[in-house]
């Protein structure tokens, strides 16, 4: 992996994108694109939270003994998760109120841990930022993306201005009820996924195993158990 | 000169063995450990302690708002009072189990929530009896009197209950003879989106407007029909058409307001006030 300040700023976005190469943070990705004002609202708190905690953890890294290192990230990333849920009550009251415990459970998001474990623990501060903000880049465009399809066919709307006139308000447009339900984001992320891999081949996995073709020729011999009497 | 002294020469001292120290040692596992969770402390709490007051002004101002809304949406709410603003809204606390105002406690800062999880301040509720699922009632309300030029004209109760996938949490406005519905809202709930979600549409909410709560033997028969209620069943009175796709959250509906309509809820409070009327 590249090192310089940009690469590492942008590879995350597209070519290393932590929920569509990774498959990370998937659950919240689910939870939040109801809507698009939730998704951003949820990217930018988890942007914030991964730049920070990335840079705070860099910051110390060579003084976090081995064997707490988990706890010290995680007391870290907590921390700052719980500061950020403050603020939105504080300032952002009914959007908090929308996201719920999501927020919240940006500290059980595998990408801040993983990038915080990954990356910040050994690269400087400045290219750490970077990686958090990179990576935070990243899943924001897979959530607006994802919450700009769900609300413009689950309801119509985008940020809540009607686009698409529904029928119940004496539109043409009748919503598909399953966009607001969580396995739409599941089908939405895996044409995403599907999409992004036939473009950039070098995404796909490798097969895990292969599946031994069968002998051409001559016949199966199938062993059964010996009898018990 | 004592060894604590904090001058610079003993600080750098300090941090000197400090850097010192192998980084697997107990002594800075302790420290480092410490430190850390000390410095997170200090920064969640000092941000808790100065939003505090940004988030109680931004709950109590959902709370007016919510009975604004509910009021607001009243239909024939004009009728009511000329104009919407011409109304004053007056928050009273109610011992649920007399039935009688309490005049000690400050309905600005009582919470009901937390309230009902005190063992001290709220009843537990046998499961015969819990039929709104809410395991714990607290043994105060908070209820809203709707007034207009110092005459009461309605008054909004906070019910709560279990739906399918959640807890509601709304608030019921009944006329001031306490015998039918002016308007039903929900503030809070966690519903399937798209089926009991539909909870919040305002065309369905309407349906609640003039329906009678009681009969003429005094039982409760306010509630959600299963499917549409025709205009010639003798329950259109009481009932309102269910929600297609949401028969749970329906009857979770149905079985809240009978619960804090009836005696373990609002129903000595109800009965006082139909009493100071005749």
């Amino acid at each position: 992996m590249a090192d310089t300040p940009m690469r590492t700023l942008l590879d995350p976005v597209v070519n290393n994108n932590p929920i569509t190469l990774q498959i990370l943070g998937i659950c919240s990705a689910l939870a939040v694109t109801t809507n698009l004002s939730t998704a951003v609202t949820m990217s930018l708190a988890l942007t914030t939270v991964l730049t920070l905690s990335n840079a705070v953890i860099s910051l110390i890294r060579h003084h976090i003994p081995r064997t707490i290192r988990l706890i010290i990230q995680i007391t870290l990333i907590a921390s700052l998760v719980s500061v950020v849920d403050l603020l939105l009550k504080a300032y952002a009251y009914e959007m908090s109120k929308q996201l719920s415990v999501f927020v919240g459970l940006i500290v059980t998001n595998c990408i801040v841990l993983g990038r915080a474990e990954v990356f910040a623990m050994n690269h400087n501060v400045r290219l750490s930022a970077l990686d958090g903000l990179g990576n935070g880049l990243g899943y924001s465009a897979l959530l607006v993306l994802v919450g700009t399809i769900r609300e413009l066919f689950g309801a119509g709307t985008i940020f809540g201005v009607q686009i698409l006139p529904v029928i119940a308000e004496g539109g043409w447009y009748n919503p598909v009820a399953l966009m607001l339900l969580p396995p739409s984001a599941f089908f939405i992320i895996g044409f995403l996924i599907w999409g992004l891999r036939s473009w950039q081949t070098d995404q796909v996995e490798e097969k895990e195993y292969h599946i031994q073709p069968l002998q051409e020729r001559g016949e199966i011999h199938v062993r059964l158990p010996e009898p018990v009497h | 000169m004592p060894s604590f002294s904090l001058n610079a020469w003993n600080v750098g001292r300090w941090l000197q063995t400090f850097r010192a120290m192998p980084n697997e040692s107990t002594a800075k596992t302790l420290i480092v450990g410490i430190a850390v969770c000390l410095a997170c402390s200090v920064l969640v709490s000092s941000a808790a302690v100065f939003l505090k007051p940004l988030h109680t002004a931004n709950q109590e101002r959902e709370r007016e708002q919510h009975i604004r809304e509910i009021v607001a949406r009243l239909p024939g709410i004009r009728e009511l009072f000329a104009t919407v603003e011409a109304h004053q809204v007056e928050a009273r606390v109610v011992n649920l189990m007399t039935g009688d105002y309490i005049s000690g406690i400050d309905p600005a800062t009582y919470d009901q929530g937390k309230a009902a999880q005190d063992p001290r301040q709220s009843l537990d509720l046998p499961p015969e009896r819990d039929i709104a699922q809410i395991k714990r009632r607290a043994s105060y309300a908070v209820v809203y009197l709707v007034k207009h030029e110092g005459q009461t004209k309605l008054v909004i109760l906070p019910v709560h209950g279990s739906g399918y996938t959640s807890t509601l949490y709304g608030y019921l406005a009944v006329d001031i003879d306490t015998q039918r519905v002016m308007g039903l809202r929900f503030y809070e709930h966690g519903e399937t989106p798209g089926l009991g979600a539909e909870v919040d549409n305002p065309k369905w909410l309407d349906k609640w407007q003039g329906k009678r709560i009681w009969d003429e033997a005094g039982r409760l028969r306010l509630g959600v029909a299963k499917g549409r209620v025709r205009a010639d069943n003798p329950a259109a009175e009481y009932e309102v058409d269910g929600l297609s796709g949401a028969t749970q959250t329906g009857l979770g509906i149905t079985h809240l307001l009978r619960f804090w309509l009836g005696d373990d809820g609002f129903g000595p409070y109800l009965s006082k006030v139909r009493l100071q009327r005749d």
